[in-house]
Order: C-alpha cells, then structure tokens, then sequence
C-alpha cells in the first residue's frame, strides 16, 4: 500500500510476506496484529533458521568431540558475539543467556542483590517498571531487610511518562541508593527514558544501575558502553526472536565479583565432595544445557533486524504511531496516556476511552469486540500496576495498549480504527 | 421428571434465542442489552468476598436463599460485556432450587459456543461466575 506519510526506506510488501502469521485470519477477519509489545511475531529466518539447527546440526554444546557438538557450539558462540555487538558490550563474555529479561533480572538480584544488600539499603525503582523489574527487587529485599522505593513518573503535561528528574536527584542525596534500576522503554506508555543521563547521575551518587531494555530492543540502538550501565536485560522474543531465550549484559569486572546464582554442569571448574570451584564468565551463571536453537534463532532475529535497518524500521513505526494517534484522537472521550502528541516514543498507544455522556468504556470490553473484528490489542495493566495506581486506572481495568513492530501496514492502522469505532458504537 | 426442571427449561430459551442471531456481533450486542437492564445490586453486596477473581474486569454475584429452598442472585460487573454474561448466568439459575443449582449441567454454555467463543480470559470468568454461583448453592443443600 503507498504510503503518504514518509519516505519509506522499507520495502514492507517483502517483509510482511516474511511472516507467515500475517496473513491468517481471527475470527473469520484478516488478522491485524497490534501486539507487538507483549511479544513480536517471527520472520521466516528465524523460523526456518531455528527449523534447520533442530533438523540438521543439533547435539550438545562445549563438550562432545565430534563434528555436531563443534559446529553447534560454534553456532551459539557465533549468537552470543551477535547479541554482545549488538548491544555494544567490550566483550562476548559480558553476555550471559537467560530465559529472558525476567530471568535475567531475577539473576542480577539473587547474585548480585544477595551479595550487596544489606539491612536499610535502597533500591530504587521507577513506577513505571515492569513487574519483572520491580518484583525480583522486592523478593531479595525482603529477605535481607533492604526497601524498594519508587522513582516518580510525571503523570500529565508535556513530561507526562518521563522520570520526575528534581525527585530523582533528591532521593539520590538523600536516599544514597545501593542500586537504581531503570527502564530503557515503558512498555505501558512507550516513553523512552534518557538512561544514559540518568545512570550517569545514578552512577555519581555512588549507586550501581540495571536498565530493562525488553522494549528497547526491537524498536532503538543500543549502547550498554554510552549508557554507562552495570547491567542491561534483554528479551529475544519481542524483537522478532523465539520465546524463553533472552540476555543479561553485566561489565565483566562486575558479573566477575558476582557469586554464580544456579548451580550445575556447564557452570563449573572443578567439582568434588571436598569442595567445587566454579567456571570462567560468562560460564559461571549458565548452569545446566541452555537453550541452544533458541540462542541460535535469536541471533538469527537480530541479523534479520539489522538487515532491515533500525533506523528504517523506527521510521515507519513513527509514522504508524503517527497515523494512528491522529485517527485515535478523532474519538470523542479518548485520552492517550503518557508522552504527548509529538515528543518521541515507542510505538505504543495506551488509551482509555471515557465519553462526556455515559461511563468510561471498560478496556476488556473494547478488546473483546476488537478481537472478534480480527483485531489483537492488549489491555488491563501492562505488568505495571504501580504506575496503573497512580493513573487511577487501576480499578477500571487499565488502558487499551496498541503496539506496532516493523511488520505493521498504515491499512491495518485503518482496519484497526473502523473496528475500534464499530466498538465504541456499540458500547457508548 | 427432566421435564421439570425449571433450569432446562430455561436452557432450551436460551438456546432459541442465540440461534436467532446471524453473527458474532449480533450475540454481543444481545449481550450487551443484558448487561444494561441488570438489575443493580444492592451496594452492601458489593464487596471483595463476593468478587471473583480470574476476570479481567471485576465481578460480583451475590445469593439470596429464599424459604423454600431456591436461591436468587443478584450480580454487577465494571465491563459491560460481562455484566451481560453475569446477566445470563442470572437468567439461567436464579430462583432455582439450590439442589438444581448445584446439579445443573449448563450444556448449554457449550451450544450457543460462549466458551468457544470468548476470549480465554473472559472464558475463565465465566467459568468462575458458575462456579461461585454452584458453590452458593452447595452452601444451601442441607
């Protein structure tokens, strides 16, 4: 379809013919897919890519002496130099595979929390964060006496969604925090947050910093070295890449102070009953056989991506995002959440819809008759119920959150719309 | 008899009445009638024990037994949607005797496709909505 809105550097004919998922159809309807942000859907590389190591190549990595264990092992040593360039750590070594950013951040705090938290240590954590990097923070907290605060979010005018920097400054005079976590892309609200500043200032208060960058991954370049952070949490599956795989990026002079947190094969030096010693990094914190095809596949998503062009992707999801919010503000009632029209983000819309005359539509409401028009979109709170709370979204179901990836068409924009409007009629 | 079991009778009305629809839209725009001519709960029965969990949107079903071993519910949701299948459900059991309450089999669910058809999220509330208004009538077996 000829696009009116950019340049269009993408040819997105040949990359949607790239996803088989694309052209199925819900509910009798063509499937339009605005659910990007809970996880993308896969290109043909990475599937047949992933089809091609289980059919062809798979045994076991770093131990077998035979022609399949080399290869396979050279083929996930290959991801994980992809995953480190791709990230821009100094080293392959930085890299640890994980089960996603969850298990990466459960990771960093059960190790790296269990070992320098103390009783009355702050974490701070913004209140816009996923569940996955709060909770994890909550847990180890609790069992060694240290408090999780949160770091304000502005709520409404033109630095709604961003981070209330006076407040963060303060609380780090005054709270002296042992670690500050941030978040690279709000996942409810699609606010990129400006971490290279923030773990600088974070950093000169004498606090060590993780940045989930789950959301961050599919849409922005990232730089873990320019950011300056101690770790960084991916996942692979929301940027084009399988499920259950993801990476945890720690500077090795940090990851190499850390006790490993999982123990097993893989992981290990020396074992003995008298006492074990444990591996090299990033050795160390990958117990057990990891997740090969996946780690294979996921490299294969980031070339895929690469290939693209972030660049050229990220203009043609602005000019979705664009698109959609001009034709989302047509909607009597219909109030965006977050980074207003015109300051960059994500592309990710969360809305609610509540009309001068009646109630406010609930957002389940609106996702069921979305769905049954073939339109995916996600509601409630996002994993974000702090944030929720504090929009007074909490007890009325959240917001509806559309979400838009490179595969993404300005003509499902208009699908999306018509069935939205059809919604709303029916329900106001 | 089978016959007179006021629920299959009511089930079978159901049935009729979603046959009559033509497509998906129709059903929940039916729905959604429902939902706006429930009645309203009593505001003392709108509390966290008569909530039920497993719902995107929040529900409440409150049972009222009466003196002759039937059992009445009342019910309110915050999405309309459900507040039309809590309407339903309310349509199907109240006024029943609780023995048939408990025992009723809801095939019907199944025949007009509401468990094929919503979403699973919204399927486990209404599996929730029955089991809270069977586990009401539980309580009223002696």
């Amino acid at each position: 379809m000829p696009d009116d809105h950019t340049a269009e550097m993408i040819d997105l004919h040949a990359i949607r013919q790239q996803f088989p998922i694309l052209s199925r159809e819900v509910n009798g309807q063509p499937l339009v897919y605005l659910d990007s942000a809970a996880s993308s859907q896969k290109p043909a590389a990475v599937i047949e890519g992933q089809r091609e190591y289980l059919s062809l190549h798979h045994a076991n990595i770093h131990r077998s002496a035979h022609h399949l264990a080399a290869r396979a092992t050279t083929e996930f040593e290959g991801a994980r130099k992809k995953v480190a360039r791709h990230l821009g750590a100094a080293e392959a070594r930085e890299i640890i595979f994980t089960s996603g950013t969850t298990d990466a951040i459960n990771l960093v705090a059960q190790s790296w929390g269990g070992m320098h938290l103390d009783a009355g240590d702050v974490v701070l954590v913004p209140r816009d964060a996923h569940h996955a990097a709060l909770v994890p923070w909550q847990m180890i907290a609790e069992s060694r006496g240290a408090m999780v605060k949160p770091i304000e979010i502005e709520l409404v005018g033109d630095r709604a969604g961003q981070i209330d920097r006076s407040a963060f400054s303060a609380q780090l005079k005054t709270l002296r925090p042992k670690l500050v976590v941030l978040g690279h892309v709000s996942n409810a609200l699609g606010t990129i947050h400006p971490v290279a500043e923030l773990c600088q200032e974070a950093r000169q208060a004498g606090a060590a910093t993780l940045v989930d960058g789950a959301q961050a991954l599919p849409h922005l370049p990232i730089d873990v070295q320019a950011i300056g952070c101690d770790f960084y949490t991916v996942s692979a599956h929301k940027a084009y890449g399988p499920t259950g795989l993801g990476a945890l990026y720690g500077r090795a002079e940090v990851l190499e102070a850390m006790p490993p947190w999982r123990g097993g094969g893989e992981m290990i030096d020396r074992v003995s009953f008298e006492g074990t010693t444990y591996g090299e990094l990033p050795y160390k914190f990958e117990a057990g056989t990891p997740h090969i095809s996946g780690v294979i596949a996921f490299g294969l998503a980031l070339d895929w991506l690469e290939q693209i062009g972030l660049e050229a992707a990220r203009a043609h999801e602005e000019a979705l995002t664009e698109k959609a919010t001009e034709a989302l503000l047509k909607i009597e009632g219909l109030r965006i959440l977050g980074p207003p029209t015109g300051i960059q983000k994500a592309p990710v819309i969360s809305f609610v819809i509540e009309p001068q005359n009646g109630p406010a539509l609930h957002p389940a409401d609106l996702a069921t008759l979305l769905d049954k028009q073939g339109v995916a979109v996600r509601t409630g709170h996002h994993c974000t119920e702090p944030l929720m709370t504090a929009l007074g979204l909490a007890d009325t179901g959240g917001t509806v959150r559309i979400s838009f990836a490179v595969y993404n068409s300005f003509e499902e924009v208009d699908r999306a719309l018509e069935a939205l409007n059809r919604a709303v009629s029916m329900l106001a | 008899m089978k016959s007179e079991n006021p629920i299959e009778a009511r089930e079978q009305e159901l049935i009729e009445t979603f046959e009559m629809f033509g497509d998906w839209m129709e059903k929940y725009e039916h729905l959604i009638e429902l939902g706006k001519t429930l009645s309203p709960m009593h505001p003392d029965d709108l509390v966290d024990s008569n909530l039920i969990r497993g719902c995107q949107s929040r529900v409440w079903i409150a049972s009222h037994p009466g003196p002759d071993g039937t059992l009445t519910f009342t019910a309110d949701s915050d999405a309309i949607i459900t507040k039309g299948l809590v309407a339903l459900m309310i349509d199907l059991l109240s006024g029943a005797p609780a023995q048939d309450i408990a025992t009723a089999q809801l095939d019907c669910l199944q025949t007009i496709g509401l468990h094929d058809h919503l979403s699973p999220t919204r399927s486990n509330g209404l599996t929730g909505m029955v089991q809270q208004m069977k586990l009401a009538a539980l309580k009223n077996i002696s």
